[in-house]
């Protein structure tokens, strides 16, 4: 492999798309997280599980934009063979996310007889929004495949992502609640973890025997050497956080951040074992990344305004974080 | 049923639905931040009543706009694979500008906008609302610049049927960019000032006199008053451009059949395709000539040039009619109103009562300009490069069928929940009235006294 412009470009866009991906699942997860987790809470506590999280989902939800457009930027040809062939998972993503979107403004705005309308409206949005995109993972995992052991297999992965996104949720909650809502939250953590770990590990299972060629890339020598650190190091932040859930909320409100950065990182680490999983192809067995590329010259155009942008995105979304840090009020607009 | 027609019809209805809203954060981003710069200039807190109740339509607005952008970003991929095939390296970097650099602008700064009015400092919460009205104007600069790059593209070369950027000022600046950007700016503000005053007249007639109704209804008819005669004189010179530059369009709305001299603008009709001409015709003598070339025998190009290859005659035809009309009572109704409230200091009830449906012209004329222009772009997808029929994807019709019926249901609840919950908080609003107005809001950082 030679290293010049035209085979540098289309990995950093890889990287860039992946990155977008990973930032969207951590931050978007906690936000549908909270919106599954509505089902369990009271009229009081979803007033403030929403204003935990009423500033920043616009931003979380335009992460996902920038990582389907890079998608469709940077690998025109890629972008059309995967949502063609995820055409009706597409749609129930984005209905769910449409019903999840609006029902943030109309629970508040609307007169307060259709508020329970708008809450069930923003936990059935939430709820298949998680199932899709888990859905559409699994698909993938599997190439695209559509036959009957695929569908099956994608209703596991879906219902285990909506199991770590309410995991997230729960966690984002732990951080930016205080009181009865944080118990529960806590609460809440512990059962969305026995769901994740459960599906976690239905998912490893299935996933090489589904895929022989993921198989050999997990299971073959010397890979397993230096791969094995990926399981490893996910079960103890696992096993770590499982243990946190008895001792929290501690006194003071330490560490109430930790059990989020935990699932983050778990997040992060289970995202790199499925690029590897798929490098160097973006369409699984069909388009490798240089094949589905754009023309180099465009893709130095849309690289190069991310490398400015993407620093001030950074800069800026954490100063939003500052400016709405802390515990979460009652949202108000004056 | 085709496959391409429905991919045509869902992806119509995904992308009106969705402009309705982004054609009003566009320009009422720029209102609140008036609001907000008279009431630091004025301290005269009615402003910030007008604002804090402008402001919560902004979201709600904002969030429909949001969602039903996000689905955009999908369609692309879902339903025309082809275009992003054959077009991907120009329309790519374009869209990628407009995620970036605009997108982003608007959606992390609106949580300071909107929520963050005692958290941060005056000065840096106007900063927010400058920064998300300029990128909701930032996004509109660059989807234009791709729509216009559709209809007259320029600055790119054909290799292997892909097309490759050569010059990206000739591609951004394409021939009709300046005039349809401009076209679409004016048809937000107009859109959002009759929304305004379309709201605050039924605040007026449900019994509301407080002043910062009456601030908001003359912001909103006198803004009207001024862009109107703007956006007639613009429009003028964008349909010259499309005349200069997809004259088939300007032959189809103006159900022209011959070419030549003489030619008479119609007024009614109904054209007929099929006997290539119109029925129970209503004309001025020579008005079509007179608009379009300036003098009586200027020769119009007549759909006789087109034949076979020019897009279908009645939809342009009374799309542009639609859009015209509204635009001329807009035209009377903004003039009277602005009479009567800044010379005579009040509202009659009638034109109260003419007001109040006023609030939805702007998005009438807004769709159908829109329908004109895109459907008046058929045959090709991106003009004399792409075959809308070549971009369609491998989709089953039965799912596109079954997915737009859905998405039409969506859509049609959303939208009755939306007027529902404008005309709620228009009459919540007239109830309450100005309450008392809060302690002053200072500058310094942090220091916002606590709600209530």
């Amino acid at each position: 492999m030679t290293i010049d412009w035209p085979t540098l470009l289309p990995l950093i866009a890889a990287g860039a798309m992946g990155a977008a991906i990973l930032v969207y699942v951590i931050l978007d997860g906690f936000d549908l997280g909270i919106g599954i987790l509505f089902i369990a809470a009271d009229d009081p506590q979803k007033d403030r599980m929403i204003s935990s999280i009423g500033p920043f989902w616009d931003a979380n939800e335009t992460w996902l934009v920038l990582a389907v457009g890079l998608l469709l930027v940077a690998f025109p040809v890629a972008h059309g063979v995967i949502l063609t062939a995820l055409y009706l998972p597409v749609f129930v993503l984005l209905v769910g996310l449409i019903l999840r979107g609006v029902a943030f403004d109309f629970r508040a705005k609307a007169p307060s007889h259709h508020k329970r309308r708008w809450d069930a409206a923003f936990f059935i949005g939430s709820l298949t929004a998680s199932l899709a995109q888990g859905y559409m993972l699994g698909v993938y995992v599997l190439g695209l495949e559509t036959g009957a052991g695929a569908v099956l297999f994608g209703l596991l992965t879906g219902v285990c992502l909506a199991a770590a996104y309410a995991a997230m949720g729960a966690a984002w909650l732990i951080y930016k609640t205080e009181g009865e809502l944080q118990k529960k939250a806590v609460a809440w953590l512990r059962s969305a973890l026995v769901f994740t770990a459960l599906g976690m590990a239905a998912v490893s299972v299935a996933t090489p025997l589904a895929s022989p060629r993921i198989f050999d890339r997990w299971f073959g020598w010397p890979q397993i050497l230096y791969l094995s650190p990926l399981p490893i190091v996910s079960a103890l932040l696992f096993f770590q956080l499982w243990r946190d859930t008895f001792r929290l909320p501690k006194p003071g409100d330490r560490h109430a951040l930790r059990p989020f950065l935990t699932l983050a990182l778990i997040f992060a680490l289970g995202f790199v074992g499925l690029a590897w999983s798929f490098y160097p192809f973006v369409v699984p067995d069909r388009l490798t990344i240089w094949q589905a590329a754009s023309a180099t010259q465009s893709l130095a155009i849309i690289l190069g305004g991310t490398a400015v942008v993407l620093p001030v995105i950074a800069g800026y979304s954490f100063y939003s974080y500052r400016v709405f840090g802390g515990k979460a009020g009652d949202l108000s607009y004056d | 049923m085709d496959p391409v027609l429905l991919s045509r019809i869902q992806f119509g209805a995904n992308i009106s639905f969705h402009i309705l809203f982004p054609t009003i954060t566009i320009a009422l981003g720029w209102v609140l931040l008036f609001f907000k710069l008279r009431y630091n200039a004025t301290r005269d807190y009615a402003w910030m009543h007008a604002y804090f109740t402008w402001v919560k339509v902004f979201a709600l607005t904002f969030a429909m706009g949001v969602v039903t952008g996000v689905t955009m970003s999908f369609q692309f991929g879902t339903n025309w694979p082809g275009y992003m095939e054959t077009v991907g390296n120009i329309a790519g970097p374009l869209l990628a500008y407009e995620i970036l650099t605009a997108f982003f602008l608007e959606a992390a700064f609106l949580g300071i906008m909107l929520f963050g009015f005692r958290r941060v400092s005056n000065r840096v919460h106007t900063l927010a609302t400058v920064l998300v009205a300029g990128g909701t104007t930032a996004s509109a600069f660059w989807i234009l610049a791709l729509n216009s790059w559709m209809q007259t593209p320029a600055g790119f070369e054909m290799r292997d049927g892909v097309a490759h950027a050569v010059d990206w000022w000739a591609i951004i600046f394409n021939p009709s960019f300046p005039y349809r950007l401009t076209h679409m700016l004016l048809a937000s503000g107009l859109t959002v000032s009759f929304l305004i005053a379309g709201l605050s007249s039924l605040r007026y007639l449900a019994g509301d006199r407080s002043e910062s109704m009456w601030k908001a209804l003359r912001t909103a008819v006198g803004v009207a008053a001024v862009l109107i005669p703007v956006q007639i004189f613009v429009g003028d010179q964008h349909g010259l451009n499309t005349l200069e530059h997809q004259p088939a369009k300007i032959a189809a709305m103006e159900a022209n059949w011959k070419t030549g001299g003489n030619v008479p603008l119609v007024l009614f009709a109904w054209p007929d395709e099929a006997t290539r001409e119109n029925h129970f015709e209503i004309a001025i003598p020579n008005g079509a000539s007179l608009i379009l070339r300036h003098h009586a025998e200027g020769v119009v190009p007549g759909l006789d040039q087109f034949e076979g290859k020019h897009p279908p005659v009645l939809p342009l035809f009374w799309g542009f009619r639609i859009m015209v009309g509204t635009g001329v009572l807009m035209l009377v109704l903004s003039w009277s109103a602005a009479f009567f409230l800044y010379r005579r200091n009040r509202l009659p009830q009638l034109l109260a009562y003419a007001l109040v449906p006023m609030a939805v012209s702007g998005w009438v004329a807004t769709l159908a300009g829109w329908y004109v222009t895109e459907i008046g772009r058929q045959p090709w997808l991106v003009t004399g490069v792409l075959l809308t029929a070549d971009a369609v994807g491998p989709v089953a019709g039965g799912h596109v069928a079954l997915t737009l019926v859905l998405y039409l249901a969506l859509y049609a609840a959303l939208m009755a929940a939306y007027l529902g919950v404008l005309v709620h908080l228009a009459l919540k609003a007239a109830k309450q009235g100005d309450p008392e107005p809060r302690p002053a809001v200072e500058s310094r950082a942090m220091s916002q006294p606590a709600k209530g």
